[in-house]
């Protein structure tokens, strides 16, 4: 523990952080879509001083065998060493392959892309939309901006001309990509026996616990992620499910 | 000549310099040469924390170049390639005849480059932005490192290639350039020409550095001096 921890930890038994938030409160968020005209579909996100950005690119391939009939979605997330002093390049660590493999679930399972509308023809070709998700600035609270760059992207993409078996990338119809839903992602840390939204990297560094909860339109749950080394109570998970839903419809009017 | 996009042969696409466009990094600059960007963040002088890293009577200078899966029309895969390993070399040596190195004995500069949009010239741009990355660090310089290709399309001298202009040039030679000491701290060249050209190539380079140069310092003025505030987009 730093002596920087020690005071995040001592304001947090006041309900206090060192920005002056409350707990439930989130920093501005900024969304800029169609920053990369190169992409099918770009956003520029902003979390406070957190910056991450994610582009879009589609591509046409064969389908898995057990899916025949559905395209594919991938989302991809890279800690770059570009973002903070403490992530360092070459393979991505464990904290980087989880923080994609979170944002992927809440995107894939929450079923938010019409799959099957994205098949050209069966057994053969069906469009694979990569979505590849950079951080640029890490003032904590990576998960989140992702997730909402994610999504944006998703928001702003057009599908490329597709014509003789080739796309041509330098055209887009205004056909969109087929999302039913818009997944937000909430993240909570633990710091002491207090609950705090959208923690700053100090906060991260300080708290002991964290869980992000993925939320529907419709107020489902569509992905859940406990890190850290201490447990919850259910009291405390409660709290965060119901304060997550609540935050979520605030941010995805945003999007 | 009318070249594709209107431009006189001596003339650079549009050019946009910021600096300290990052919090975290202890400096940064995006430069924007008409679509193709290029983001850069330094950290440093910092400590080594592996042992066989240190250099006992200098600093030891990294540079990572990457470009972003979706910068491009066909998607690039995430990771280093047998290309982004040379560029980030060669962007090293380009912009380390300028660092006092020798200052900073087992310590470590970090430069890290993404590009976030190609479309030509994208290790110029990546050391352009790195160099001016490196001033608003406060690294200690002797001069800002400036960075173009030039190439030959029917019979003239052009700058700053792009598109299909890639294919008609006789060459693209980028360099990268220290104005006040005249030096030459990059070169390479794909093509076949004799010297005569190679040398007028050469020299248009040199001309459209020093026209770049000026938006380098003017980027670093308007953060430092005018105490702007700049962002990525």
């Amino acid at each position: 523990m730093t002596t920087k921890s020690d005071y995040i930890v001592d304001l947090a038994k006041r309900s206090l952080r060192t920005d002056r938030r409350k707990e439930d409160e989130f920093r501005k968020i900024e969304i800029q879509k169609g920053v990369i005209e190169k992409a099918e579909g770009s956003a520029l996100v902003r979390i406070g001083s957190t910056q991450v950005m994610a582009g879009v690119k589609m591509e046409v391939k064969a389908p898995f065998e057990d899916t025949p009939n559905e395209g594919v979605l991938i989302v991809g997330a890279e800690l770059s060493p570009m973002a903070s002093p403490k992530f360092r390049s070459g393979p991505p660590g464990e904290d980087a392959v989880e923080l994609a493999r979170v944002v992927d679930r809440s995107i894939r399972e929450s079923h938010s892309i019409d799959v099957e509308k994205l098949c050209i023809t069966e057994k053969e070709k069906v469009w694979i939309v990569n979505v590849d998700i950079y951080m640029l600035d890490d003032g904590g609270n990576l998960l989140d901006a992702g997730a909402i760059a994610a999504v944006s992207a998703l928001l702003d993409a057009r599908m490329p001309k597709y014509e003789d078996g080739k796309v041509i990338y330098a055209e887009k119809t205004k056909t969109k990509v087929p999302l039913t839903c818009k997944p937000v992602a909430i993240s909570h840390v633990k710091i002491g026996d207090y609950l705090f939204v959208d923690p700053l990297s100090e906060e991260e560094e300080a708290s002991t616990a964290k869980l992000t909860v993925g939320t529907k339109d419709n107020g489902n749950i569509c992905a859940l992620q406990k890190s850290g080394v201490d447990p919850f109570t259910l009291k405390q998970l409660d709290q965060m499910f119901e304060k997550s839903i609540e935050l979520g419809k605030q941010i995805r009017k945003l999007l | 000549m009318k070249r594709i996009d209107g431009r006189k042969p001596e003339e650079l696409r549009q050019l946009v310099v910021k600096a300290g466009v990052l919090e975290r990094a202890q400096g940064s600059a995006l430069v924007k040469l008409g679509r193709t960007t290029a983001l850069a963040a330094v950290y440093g002088p910092k400590r080594l924390f592996s042992k066989h890293q240190q250099i006992p009577n200098k600093g030891l200078l990294e540079a990572h170049y990457v470009m972003l899966p979706f910068s491009t029309d066909d998607r690039i895969r995430p990771g280093t390639s047998r290309r982004s390993t040379e560029i980030s070399k060669v962007m090293r040596l380009a912009l380390e005849p300028v660092l006092f190195l020798e200052e900073f004995p087992r310590a470590g500069i970090e430069i890290h480059v993404a590009i976030l949009q190609a479309e030509a010239g994208t290790r110029t741009a990546a050391i352009n932005a790195a160099s001016v990355a490196l001033a608003d660090a406060g690294i200690p310089m002797k001069d800002l490192v400036v960075s173009v290709s030039a190439g030959k399309i029917d019979g003239e001298y052009v700058l700053d290639l792009v598109g299909k202009e890639e294919e008609m040039t006789e060459c693209d030679l980028p360099i990268a350039y220290i104005p006040r000491e005249k030096k030459i701290s990059l070169l390479q060249m794909d093509g076949d020409m004799p010297l005569k050209d190679v040398k007028g190539v050469m020299n248009l380079a040199i001309k459209g550095c020093e026209i770049i140069y000026e938006k380098q310092k003017q980027a670093l003025k308007e953060r430092w001096i005018d105490q702007v505030k700049t962002t990525i987009v």
